[in-house]
């Protein structure tokens, strides 16, 4: 099936999987910003222990959907991960650091023995949480705004800046996106809280929270959302592969493509419906439509940069270098293997679901927590 | 082909990748076979309905969960850093390796992250039927995962299923499933995770063995030993034979590093293989001097193992940097030649494209096709850069061997006391028990030693040696992240440590 598909299709096919996977990592982000929130939301350490554990039962799913984001990216895309990998040295290392702390947090945080003590702990999830989110972002903006590398005849690739990526923060764009995505992870993370956890006064402060962090977000994306309409974009030519600038790149593939268009306003419709319900309808289903509504945005940025002949990791030190989904792409041989792969991925999406409603049937409680020898 | 081929920046991302790799190291194998023994005692439990063996299980699943938690942390470094520090690499041979990467994301990742917090926090949440579901599925999954890093592996070492695009100047995938069953991966996986089980077995009979010394829990002490003890003896055994598979297929497939394993200098028929021996330092390939100091030979075994004919002709280090005309071994200059033929064909290849000449391109591109399987050594200067650090091999291949021998006598014994009821009587037996948890822990790191040291200078076999890999990039820039990478790798270490020495401290029954 997939054999006989151009090369060109399964590029696609491939840059509208890795699209999604994007937006699920943004959404599976409630838990990054959950660990953000701890100080804020918790009255007591009782409260604290309910809202680690509450994400101590999902940090997993993102964790590894960025181990598989980065591995889809390596197996269809393997010029970019040779070129923005090895290239933004130090921002990558800098976000893996922030991850890396994640796991053992909360394995080790209530456990007797830890070495640096609970506090410790719970600060490093804060950095994951903020820091890390905020670079991920600020990384995932040099897709649009551009990166300093050139490449040789044979595509191996060298870094022009000796910041190694770091100079991605000093770019006010860049440093939009990155700081929406931290906001709206606080967003959804205040949502799951009170979704998952039964205590009055978590779910009301975390109404509260929700509010104060939409407040934040909105400023953030709105210069991110509009300074991306506005401004010129890497477009190259199908048929040569050259690459120019083109004024307002971004919006003509809105245009271009109705379809992606409307996910990106369905998702944003959705996210500030969630919040709409949360505030003022005392609801406590706002997750799920915030979650999904993230999920859309995202996807269709990501697919606004990728397809209609848009370079989707340009260089603005030599435009000629920059990537395309067509000439950093696996072989064809190679995506086709891949696409078949990509088959047992609704059947992930399935256990994943089933597993997480069984243990979500009963919503967190402190009885629970205090029970249960294995709580974090 | 032009290359930035400095001395310092390359060798600290092979340092930064080796220590994250052994770190790593340190969890996986735990983890691998704890995952089995732990769904065992599960399976026991549901069984017999016996809530002693639910306690017993619930205290060796902690004790997976913190060594789990490293080991996903430490993964993910890994899993960037061949794009942060071998970006060549990727490039190069992305097309291939980035495929089992990402599928062992989608089969196997997600299964283990899923289950894992059904089998954590779902005792009281979910079935009974569907908690053992759950803890089977988190140990095929961390299996299933550990396939498809071996198979990702196996390519390095013999790559299979691909070949050398010259319109792309880059590695491509041809068959998918040659790569899959590939011999090399498929002995590799079988090898790793026999040695994650027996790493796992000795983890849980010296623990037990602990508290047997200390007469506390006595009970479950013998219980998980009895499981360890069959379950690491299977395991021991079927590590030794899928051992001698690996010595066979690293003969067939890389004679250098079998030539390196045994201090081979000339090679020989009816070679023998060294028991024991001690090499002569400052021994180079080429000059004459003895290669041991002093050595006890097992005659005809090498020729034996390595191509199962006790008469077989066994290439030594000499033979290959230097070529035997009599036994059809070419020279490594002959190959650095044939290297350098297809990377300047390559270029010519491009030129002639460039300038439309279509005559001289066809000509190139088959020029490069003819000398495409040995490219890499295009990238070499001496024929003895093809010769890997001996010594660290030679020697780090009898600590595995003579620790796996070890552990077969050892698990035997525990049987065999177990069996007569006279463990607790044998305070000297236990103590080797709870002594021998880091064996095996050094045997394991020191095959991992003997796979990746004896395979030098390659990254991927005859392909891409390491230095052509790396990422361009200042050696600051790797120092720096080098030392952040070992303060928080000690940081964890000795904290996952002390948890885990407090939670064995705590006991079972939490601390009664």
């Amino acid at each position: 099936m997939f054999g006989s598909f151009e090369h060109l299709t399964l590029q696609q096919y491939w840059w509208i999987i890795l699209s999604l996977l994007a937006g699920l990592l943004v959404f599976m982000m409630f838990v990054q910003g959950g660990q953000t929130l701890l100080r804020t939301l918790a009255r007591d350490e009782e409260e604290k222990g309910l809202m680690i554990n509450s994400l101590g039962r999902k940090w997993e799913l993102g964790f590894t959907t960025l181990v598989l984001f980065g591995g889809a990216f390596f197996a269809a895309f393997p010029l970019f991960y040779a070129t923005s990998f090895g290239g933004a040295y130090f921002v990558w290392m800098a976000i893996l650091y922030c991850f890396v702390l994640q796991a053992v947090s909360y394995e080790f945080r209530r456990k007797p023995g830890n070495l640096l003590g609970a506090g410790t702990y719970e600060t490093f999830l804060l950095i994951n949480g903020s820091i890390g989110v905020i670079l991920i972002g600020t990384a995932v903006g040099t897709l649009f705004s551009g990166a300093a590398f050139s490449l040789n005849e044979y595509n191996l690739s060298q870094w022009q800046n000796d910041l190694r990526g770091l100079e991605a923060a000093f770019n006010l764009f860049n440093v939009s996106l990155g700081l929406a995505v931290f906001f709206l992870g606080r967003m959804l993370g205040a949502m799951y809280f009170m979704n998952n956890i039964d205590h009055q006064g978590i779910r009301e402060r975390g109404r509260k929270s929700v509010l104060i962090n939409t407040i934040l977000f909105l400023p953030f994306f709105l210069i991110f959302a509009v300074w991306l309409l506005l401004r010129d974009g890497y477009a190259y030519d199908p048929l040569s592969g050259v690459v120019f600038l083109e004024s307002y790149k971004y919006l003509k593939n809105f245009l271009a493509m109705p379809v992606v268009l409307v996910m990106f306003l369905a998702g944003v419709l959705l996210v500030l419906y969630s919040v709409f319900i949360t505030v003022f309808k005392k609801s406590l289903s706002g997750i799920w439509f915030g979650g999904p509504g993230a999920v859309l945005v995202v996807m269709s940025l990501f697919l606004n940069l990728g397809l209609n002949n848009t370079a989707f990791y340009p260089s603005y030190y030599d435009l000629q270098s920059s990537l395309t989904i067509v000439n950093s792409s696996a072989s064809h041989y190679t995506l086709t293997v891949m696409s078949y792969v990509s088959l047992v991925v609704p059947v992930v999406l399935g256990y994943i679901i089933l597993a997480w409603r069984a243990m979500d049937r009963k919503k967190i409680t402190a009885e629970e927590i205090s029970q249960n020898k294995e709580a974090y | 082909m032009e290359l930035a081929t400095g001395i310092g920046y390359v060798d600290w991302s092979r340092l930064q990748f080796a220590v994250t790799a052994m770190f790593h190291f340190i969890f996986v194998p735990l983890t691998l076979g704890l995952a089995f023994i732990v769904a065992i005692m599960e399976t026991i439990y549901v069984k017999t309905g016996d809530e002693y063996w639910k306690m017993v299980t619930k205290f060796w699943m902690k004790l997976f969960a913190i060594n789990f938690v490293v080991g996903i942390s430490t993964g993910l470094i890994m899993e960037f850093q061949f794009g942060t520090n071998w970006s060549n690499y990727s490039w190069l041979v992305g097309d291939i390796f980035g495929a089992p990467l990402a599928v062992e994301g989608i089969v196997a990742f997600f299964l283990e992250a899923t289950f894992f917090a059904v089998m954590f926090f779902g005792w009281d949440k979910v079935r009974q039927g569907t908690h053992l579901f759950a803890t089977w599925m988190v140990a095929i999954g961390s299996n299933l995962s550990a396939l498809w890093i071996l198979i990702a592996n196996g390519w390095m070492q013999y790559p299979v299923g691909s070949h050398f695009n010259p319109d792309t100047a880059r590695n491509e995938m041809l068959n998918f499933w040659e790569i899959l069953f590939s011999p090399v991966a498929i002995t590799k996986f079988l090898h790793t995770v026999a040695s994650g089980y027996v790493v796992a077995a000795l983890f849980v009979v010296g623990i037990s063995a602990w508290y047997l010394l200390k007469k506390r829990d006595v009970q479950f002490a013998k219980r998980s030993m009895a499981i360890g003890a069959a379950f690491g003896l299977m395991m021991s055994i079927f590590l030794a034979m899928s051992g001698d598979e690996s010595g066979y297929e690293i003969a067939q497939k890389q004679p250098m590093k079998l030539a390196a394993m045994e201090g081979l200098y000339d090679g020989e028929r009816q070679a023998g293989v060294v028991a024991l021996g001690m090499l002569t330092p400052g021994k180079r390939p080429g000059d004459d001097r003895d290669p041991f100091l002093f050595d006890i030979h097992i005659p005809y075994a090498l020729s034996f193992m390595g191509y199962r004919d006790v008469n077989a002709f066994v290439p030594g280090i000499n033979d290959l940097v230097y070529g035997n005309s009599t036994e059809g071994i070419e020279s490594a200059s002959t190959l650095i030649e044939r290297g350098k033929t297809a990377q300047s064909a390559l270029a010519s290849y491009k030129q002639a494209q460039d300038n439309g000449d279509f005559v001289a391109a066809a000509r190139y591109r088959a020029l490069v096709e003819q000398n495409a399987p040995y490219i890499g050594y295009g990238y070499l200067e001496n024929p003895t850069d093809i010769v890997p650090p001996v010594a660290l091999t030679f020697y780090s291949f009898r600590v595995m061997v003579g620790l796996g021998v070890f552990f077969i006598a050892l698990f035997a014994g525990i049987f065999f006391f177990l069996r007569r009821g006279t463990i607790e009587d044998k305070p000297w037996f236990l103590r080797l028990c709870v002594f021998s948890i880091p064996l095996g822990f050094i045997a394991a790191q020191a095959g991992w030693l003997v796979a990746e040291i004896g395979r030098q200078p390659w990254a991927i076999q005859d392909l891409l040696p390491v230095q052509a890999a790396a990422t361009s990039i200042g050696a600051g820039a790797v120092q720096i992240t080098f030392w952040l990478f070992v303060l928080l790798f000690i940081i964890f270490f000795i904290a996952g440590l002390r948890v885990m020495l407090q939670q064995i401290v705590i006991g079972p029954q939490g601390g009664k």
